[in-house]
């Protein structure tokens, strides 16, 4: 599907070689009854990047990230991992495949602690016959490696991982939510707007941790609203609107404002590559929505 | 990031380290603290009032008293938990309870006759839970709707008759025994400290306790982290059935009569002890410790003012304010963690 093109003088990325695709998903579809969240979508996240995804709110970013990690299914379409079509019933085969996420409804429990909430879903058990037999936790290995990994990510500061989530700050919970997602994803990390209740200070470390997590090998998506964070930190830009991709873009050589107007629908991107004035932007037209995704072949 | 301060002996870095805890704290968790202190008022309370309430042998006839409703309150805690609720155990156990009895009197021995009305209510706990899972029907509905069946079907199968059991297996669990040449204990009460231990042995120490906590703390955050919520929840309407069925073996212990017009408010008196367990109606808080003390709670407030001589509707007004108490206190902390 995807073939590789150079085309330097364009706004739009460069694609890099299809060996490269981590994760991709073609033609997704999700209706929710008249709503279409996601409307025959493309994506593609290639190794050692840190991929952002921006759109207006409601333009399906969460959604099509849902799709990615099972934790809704589509309609339509079809997803790929390390190139071979896999089907997602749930997010415990994402979690299987190592794919983390961190949702932007963080996905934690409240009246549970921290430590409990990192290893929710995936608890680590006893040595020998009592975890294997009687399935019992290890409640201890738990808090400590909690602590550990909470000390080493240097994302927040947290007293006391016996807290319960609910009591945290909303920065804090995002921190736990990021937390997880950093400690267990070994194949992709997706993080739908982590930054979104954090301050200045906790943004900053989870860029860094972003940052880390691409330099040892693994790839990111970043769902952000925040223009300057994505063009300091991703390689690539995913634009979303109106429930499908319709550009991506390299932070090198797009400015801010022409991101806005392809979130906007004032600019599209031609099938060079080239960005143009959209005529009939008020509308939710035809031309923009036909528009083939750049790195399709028309 | 490493510190200084970290040495193999302690991983933990000092900033992380849990607060020590007591091992009473420990063991009762904190949503025991409120019908612990409530069951020891009413202990000291009783026994400064009345002569014939702090002796050995009332002590031992609280525990009786206790056995039954207490056993469907532990199952009721289950459902509880998962931010459920259970309207039709105690009709489920006397069902079980006629089943039990019309087969043992007549076609099958009595441990054969056991066996099957615990697999049939565990059954029927299964028919719950796939009704809650699979059409995603409210607990509520599905459990008031289980709760009028079983009543019509317990009259219809009794027909007007109630029947009783002769010894034997069937009721094992009321032959008494002395301990220490004194203290009175029945059968009974070794099996609710063996499904009370095991109970919460399951919810607190395995995976699967953890899921269950998950599922009632937050549905849609236990599933996003990979949990099978529908098979959770499954699993804890069988195992709450299950316990249903050994309340039936109770009922049989304590009254070796199994009468379909029995235990009408069962299923309120449960989910009272549960409440006054400190176990949330919302879900994902509270568990077994709760609820044992809760149903000793109202067990001692029954016994205590019987003792008393006090009119038994006092004992149903000292009940009902003591459960609005509970949901009250757990509002005000829910709201405090959340
Ligand atoms: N569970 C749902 N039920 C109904 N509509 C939904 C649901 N989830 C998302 N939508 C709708 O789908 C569209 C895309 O939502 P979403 O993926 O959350 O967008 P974004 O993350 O870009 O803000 C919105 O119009 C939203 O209202
Ligand atoms: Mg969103």
């Amino acid at each position: 599907m995807n073939q590789p093109r150079s085309d330097a003088a364009s706004a739009q990325a460069p694609a890099p070689h299809t060996a490269d695709v981590v994760m991709s998903a073609s033609g997704l579809v999700k209706r929710y009854g008249n709503v279409v969240a996601i409307s025959e979508s493309d994506f593609e996240i290639h190794a050692g990047e840190v991929l952002a995804v921006v759109g207006d709110n409601g333009a399906g970013k969460s959604s099509l990230i849902k799709a990615l990690t099972g934790a809704l299914v589509p309609d339509a379409g079809t997803i790929e991992l390390d190139g071979r079509q896999i089907h997602f019933h749930g997010p415990r085969d994402a979690r299987a495949a190592g794919i983390e996420t961190v949702y932007q409804t963080l996905a934690v429990a409240p009246q549970m602690d921290i430590a409990t909430n990192l290893f929710l879903g995936r608890p680590l058990r006893r040595e020998g016959f009592l975890g294997s037999g009687l399935r019992m936790l290890d409640h201890k290995k738990m808090r400590t490696q909690a602590a550990e990994q909470l000390d080493r990510l240097g994302i927040a500061t947290i007293q006391d991982i016996t807290q319960l989530v609910g009591t945290l700050s909303g920065g804090q919970r995002q921190a736990v939510a990021v937390a997880r997602a950093a400690m267990f994803g070994t194949r992709l990390i997706i993080m739908d707007e982590p930054t979104a209740a954090l301050g200045v200070r906790e943004s900053r470390q989870v860029l860094d941790l972003i940052t880390r997590i691409r330099d040892r090998g693994v790839p990111v998506v970043l769902i952000s609203h925040d223009m300057p964070q994505v063009f300091e930190i991703a390689d690539r830009i995913h634009v979303h609107r109106l429930g499908r991709r319709v550009a991506v873009v390299s932070p090198r050589t797009c400015t801010m404002t022409e991101v806005v107007g392809l979130m906007t629908g004032a600019l599209q991107m031609g099938a060079d590559g080239t960005l143009l004035e959209s005529t009939t932007q008020h509308m939710p037209d035809e031309k923009a929505t036909s528009h083939r995704p750049p790195e399709s072949p028309e | 990031m490493t510190t200084t301060h970290t040495s193999p002996a302690t991983p933990e870095a000092p900033a992380t380290r849990p607060p020590a805890k007591s091992l009473l704290a420990r063991l009762v968790g904190n949503a025991a603290a409120g019908p612990l202190a409530a069951l020891v008022i009413a202990v000291i309370v009783f026994a400064l009032t009345t002569d014939t309430f702090f002796n050995i042998d009332n002590g031992s006839l609280i525990v009786e008293q206790f056995l039954v409703v207490g056993t469907l309150a532990l199952g009721q805690t289950l459902i509880i938990l998962t931010a459920g609720i259970d309207l039709a155990n105690a009709a489920i156990m006397v069902l079980g309870t006629l089943v039990i009895a019309k087969l043992g009197q007549h076609s099958l021995p009595g441990g054969l006759a056991l066996l099957v009305g615990v697999l049939l209510c565990t059954a029927i706990g299964a028919v719950s839970g796939t009704l809650v899972t699979r059409l995603r029907l409210p607990p509520f509905i599905v459990t008031l709707g289980v709760l009028s069946v079983l009543t019509a079907t317990g009259q219809l199968f009794a027909n007007g008759e109630s029947f009783g059991v002769s010894s034997g297996v069937l009721t094992f669990l009321g032959k008494r025994s002395y301990l220490f040449g004194q203290i009175e204990v029945t059968n009974g009460m070794g099996v609710a400290i063996v499904l009370i231990v095991g109970l919460w042995f399951l919810l607190t120490q395995t995976s699967w306790g953890r899921n269950v906590y998950a599922v009632g703390d937050d549905e849609e955050a236990a599933r996003l982290t990979g949990i099978n919520t529908r098979r959770t929840l499954l699993s804890v309407y069988v195992l709450a059935g299950f316990v249903y069925g050994i309340a039936a073996w109770q009922a049989l212990g304590r009254i070796p009569n199994a009468d379909p017009n029995a235990f009408q408010t069962g299923n309120l008196d449960s989910i009272t002890a549960v409440v006054i367990g400190g176990t949330s109606l919302f879900g994902g808080r509270g568990g077994i410790p709760g609820t044992v003390l809760g149903a000793l709670v109202v067990t001692v407030l029954t016994n205590g003012l019987t003792q008393a001589g006090i009119d038994s509707l006092y004992q149903q007004v000292a009940t009902g304010i003591l459960v609005i108490v509970a949901v009250a206190v757990d509002r005000v902390v829910r709201r405090r963690a959340a």
